[in-house]
């Protein structure tokens, strides 16, 4: 029958305290297509698939697979239907191989021992037929990302799974990976696997799925062909008004050198070579420099060897004319280096404080905000501080100043971040990854507070793995590939592909600085 | 929407360490049931009436004054863990900073003659020091402060076994009695001992402690310290993103729990309520009890005062239990069952709040069938 269904999800409704996420969900994949989930963060795909998986137990709707209803209690009953899941953070044991990975939990046994031949075998087998291609002895952590992904594929297919699902797979690939996984999805279609892919990126959909379903604040939006449709009504489905992609900005005015950086090497923490290796660059007042590279690449490392987080090994930092190679991180801060960082849970915000507390995170010691005799601290002075910042960056909270960070929203704490640091007045603002895991309308806005800060003739220093945010936001594109600056390239004459081959280490040229 | 009552973080607090306290004293009574049922009842009476076992209301008041006495130190102790917890910091030293306290405290009032005051002020220097062997191990080391406390908490008693060796009595272990030695090294008491039937063990300690307890209250939620190590306590990543001197931060935070932990110690023994023997084998456990106090007390300085004054209740009805029907070691038993439980108040805190959500989830589904009635 052509129109089977290989799961449907019917009329799904998850409620949390104070929040609906799913609100009356309808998903049905037909067996052998490409279904594209699209959604914005929180619009309640995780949660959808979490119901799938067993983790959640829905207050409402019936899930049927092959049209008969079935209950799935834990990850075990999906497992067992044959539903399997490539995350979007691998599940795979660093120091294994390959092939250890994907037969952990599933080990063939031979009288009570390990079966390893076997099973390297029905890998083999597997990887030939659907165009996998995985070294099975090779030590996870020495392989690429992509690589890594495919054995998480592999994993799926050798528990003979028929429904596949793909959460935001691309996010960590390079173009050329990206159109590997495109083949290979095409591929396990083609051979009767039913797929779901969870994405928010349009262009891909288009490209690989059927069909599409798109969820909205909880709520089931719709299911179109993909051939029927075009990514302007997606995205508009998506987001539920007309978005602007491109980030409108005038011809940059570029002043002096901000900050210049020489020579600098930066030791890894996690292997012996260093991450960032002799790198020497500049950033102008009035420009916005992009650091373009596959996650990985030593654009963390350099960040933490500029903002003083981690020592640096050699080299030379300047700022705004002064050697500032072995000053404090207050002493960059005081002089106007402002930082929005990679892992705001990590290093940009106390969690546990209230949004009050933590716009002051680094001013908190001067007399606006603390009595210099005896320290007491002002509360007024913190408070209006506080609604100061929530006004003029539009932070959403339930309580205002005093909201509990942790309980706002991923989106709101990043604008918390971002409005605390713009609102220092900073010389140079550096900002890793400032748009990470947020919505379209959010990503809309930090990109404007962006160019706001390059207009105003400060230095803007973007690290960024999003490729069409570094090709819409930069002035200027330094590519890193294994901790050192392989090209300088102009955001207005390079192409998408040509980017990729720099950010894969395929191509280089000499930076001028 | 009415906002819950019982998601308020204090009336959490306040109810999660009743919880423990009941299931401690409950606990208590089932091992003495198991023990021997006979006597169960009365010995766990005689536990959580203390003083009160007496019947003529001025020898209450006396004994309500010894437990008094040693509730002080137990307030320090459970201070000085609770403000290197706010720091992110365990400091399971406190029992170590604690003796030293006692040895610098006695030795100066019996070996040098000194008065009260610089007896006092000596161990809260001591004990400063002492803590900020843990800071700097930690600090330039990465030395856990667990494992260097734990250390130092028998360095400390076995230095202050030698050095208190040279001011004992002569004909046993015990160090030389205050109050005939050097009287001017006791605290004085400004009259209070009037209010307890002239107990001449109370002191401006017990007023004293109760001060520094607000202090230590104020200087973590209201100024510019207390904002920073609570900051580095909370997410020491952005502490050190915020430019705060972290490494300074940990041996501050330790000199200070320090000096309150030898503080606590010189409250105790310039009263002259004990005697030091300096053959001890083991660290004194008020510093360990400090644990349990500081936890049951919600972490707050002010809790921490009845908290400590619950466990010394408790450790010193102890010694009420009838010793005929259970060996004499029973009374230590039930107070370490008591005070053991009484650190599950953060695991009780989790069950309670389980709890509301679950019935909220479920008040929000049956109201959404309602509205569609």
């Amino acid at each position: 029958m052509e129109d089977a269904y290989a799961v449907e999800m019917l009329h799904i409704t998850k409620k949390f305290p104070g929040i609906i996420a799913n609100d009356d969900v309808t998903l049905r994949l037909k067996k052998g297509e490409i279904h594209a989930l699209l959604g914005e963060n929180g619009a309640g795909k995780s949660t959808l698939m979490s119901v799938l998986f067993g983790l959640y137990q829905p207050e409402e709707g019936i899930i049927k697979k092959d049209g008969v209803e079935v209950k799935i209690k834990d990850p075990n009953d999906a497992n067992a239907l044959g539903i399997g899941m490539v995350h979007q953070h691998f599940k795979l044991v660093e120091c294994f191989s390959v092939l250890d990975n994907i037969i952990l939990g599933a080990e063939p046994l031979k009288k009570g021992f390990l079966d390893k031949a076997t099973a390297k075998d029905k890998i083999l087998d597997l990887s030939k037929r659907y165009g996998l291609e995985v070294e099975p002895d090779a030590i996870v952590e020495d392989i690429t990302v992509g690589m890594q992904q495919r054995a998480e594929i592999l994993k799926m297919l050798y528990r003979d799974n028929e429904i596949l699902i793909f959460d935001e797979p691309t996010a960590v690939l390079t173009p050329q990976e990206i159109k590997e996984l495109m083949m290979i999805m095409r591929n396990l279609k083609a051979e009767g696997k039913s797929i779901l892919f969870i994405s928010h990126k349009l262009n891909e959909i288009m490209e690989v799925a059927d069909r599409c379903t798109v969820l909205r604040r909880g709520k089931y939006v719709g299911t179109v062909e993909t051939k029927d449709t075009s990514m302007e009504e997606l995205s508009a489905m998506m987001v539920g008004r007309d978005v602007n992609f491109h980030v409108e900005k005038k011809p940059a005015h570029i002043g002096d050198a901000v900050l210049k950086v020489s020579n600098l090497t930066v030791a890894s923490k996690r292997h012996k070579n260093d991450a960032v290796k002799n790198v020497s660059f500049e950033v102008h007042a009035g420009e916005i420099v992009c650091i373009a590279g596959i996650d990985g690449n030593g654009q963390s490392e350099l960040v933490y060897g500029l903002t003083g987080l981690e020592p640096i090994k050699s080299g030379k930092i300047e700022f705004l004319n002064e050697d500032v190679t072995k000053r404090s991180i207050r002493h960059k801060t005081e002089k106007g280096m402002a930082h929005i960082p990679e892992d705001r849970h990590k290093y940009g915000l106390v969690l546990d404080y209230t949004l009050a507390d933590n716009f002051i995170l680094q001013t908190y010691y001067q007399n606006t905000y603390s009595t210099k005799f005896g320290g007491f601290m002002k509360r007024d002075a913190i408070i209006k501080n506080a609604e100061k910042i929530i006004e003029k960056y539009d932070v959403r909270s339930s309580q205002g100043p005093n909201t509990i960070v942790r309980s706002m929203s991923g989106g709101n704490q990043q604008k918390a971040i971002i409005g605390r640091e713009i609102d220092r007045e900073p010389e140079l603002l550096i900002a890793v990854q400032p748009t990470r895991g947020l919505d379209i309308g959010a990503i809309e806005y930090i990109h404007s507070q962006l160019v706001k800060q390059r207009d105003e003739g400060k230095a803007v220093l973007l690290i960024s793995l999003e490729l069409e945010e570094v090709l819409d936001v930069s002035d200027r594109i330094l590519v890193m590939y294994e901790g050192e600056i392989v090209g300088e390239l102009d955001p207005h004459t390079v192409s998408e592909e040509e980017l990729g081959l720099y950010m894969a280490g395929a191509k280089r040229n000499e930076v001028k600085a | 929407m009415k906002k819950n009552i019982l998601k308020s973080d204090g009336v959490q607090a306040v109810i999660a360490s009743l919880i423990c306290v009941v299931l401690g004293v409950f606990v208590g009574y089932v091992i003495l049931l198991i023990i021997n049922p006979d006597g169960a009842f009365e010995a766990i009476v005689a536990v959580l009436k203390n003083f009160m076992t007496y019947s003529r209301p001025d020898s209450q008041l006396r004994y309500f004054g010894n437990t008094l006495v040693k509730t002080i130190p137990l307030i320090l102790c459970s201070l000085s863990i609770l403000f290197a917890y706010k720091a992110g910091l365990f400091n399971i030293g406190a029992a170590g900073q604690y003796c030293v306290g006692i040895c610098a405290s006695l030795y100066a009032a019996l070996a040098w003659g000194w008065s009260w005051l610089p007896c006092l002020l000596l161990a809260v220097i001591v004990g400063g020091i002492y803590g900020s062997l843990v800071g700097l191990l930690k600090a330039y080391f990465n030395v856990n402060e667990v494992i260097s406390g734990i250390m130092l908490n028998w360095i400390g008693l076995y230095l202050t076994n030698m050095i208190l060796s040279a001011v004992k009595e002569e004909a046993s272990p015990y160090t030389i009695n205050i109050r005939t030695a050097n009287p001017d090294a006791l605290i004085p008491s400004l009259g209070l001992e009037q209010l307890f039937n002239n107990n001449q063990y109370i002191t401006i300690a017990i007023p004293l402690a109760i001060i520094i307890a607000f202090i230590v209250y104020i200087i973590l939620d209201k100024t510019r310290m207390g904002y920073e190590i609570k900051a580095t306590g909370f997410n020491k990543d952005a502490a050190k993103y915020a430019g705060m001197a972290e490494k300074k931060n940990i041996i501050m935070t330790l000199v200070i729990a320090g000096s309150l932990a030898g503080m606590g110690a010189a409250f105790l023994y310039l009263t002259g309520f004990e005697q030091y023997i300096v053959t001890s084998s083991q660290v004194p456990s008020m510093g360990f009890n400090g644990i349990a106090a500081a936890f049951l007390g919600g972490l707050n300085p002010i809790g921490a005062i009845f908290s400590s004054f619950f466990i010394q209740h408790i450790s010193s009805g102890g010694a009420y239990v009838d010793k005929s029907i259970y060996a004499s070691q029973i009374s230590d038993l039930i107070a370490a069952v008591i005070i053991y439980l009484c650190g599950f108040v953060f695991f009780m805190k989790v069950v309670m709040n389980n709890m509301i959500a679950k019935r909220e989830a479920n008040k929000a589904k049956t109201g959404k069938e309602g509205g569609e009635n």
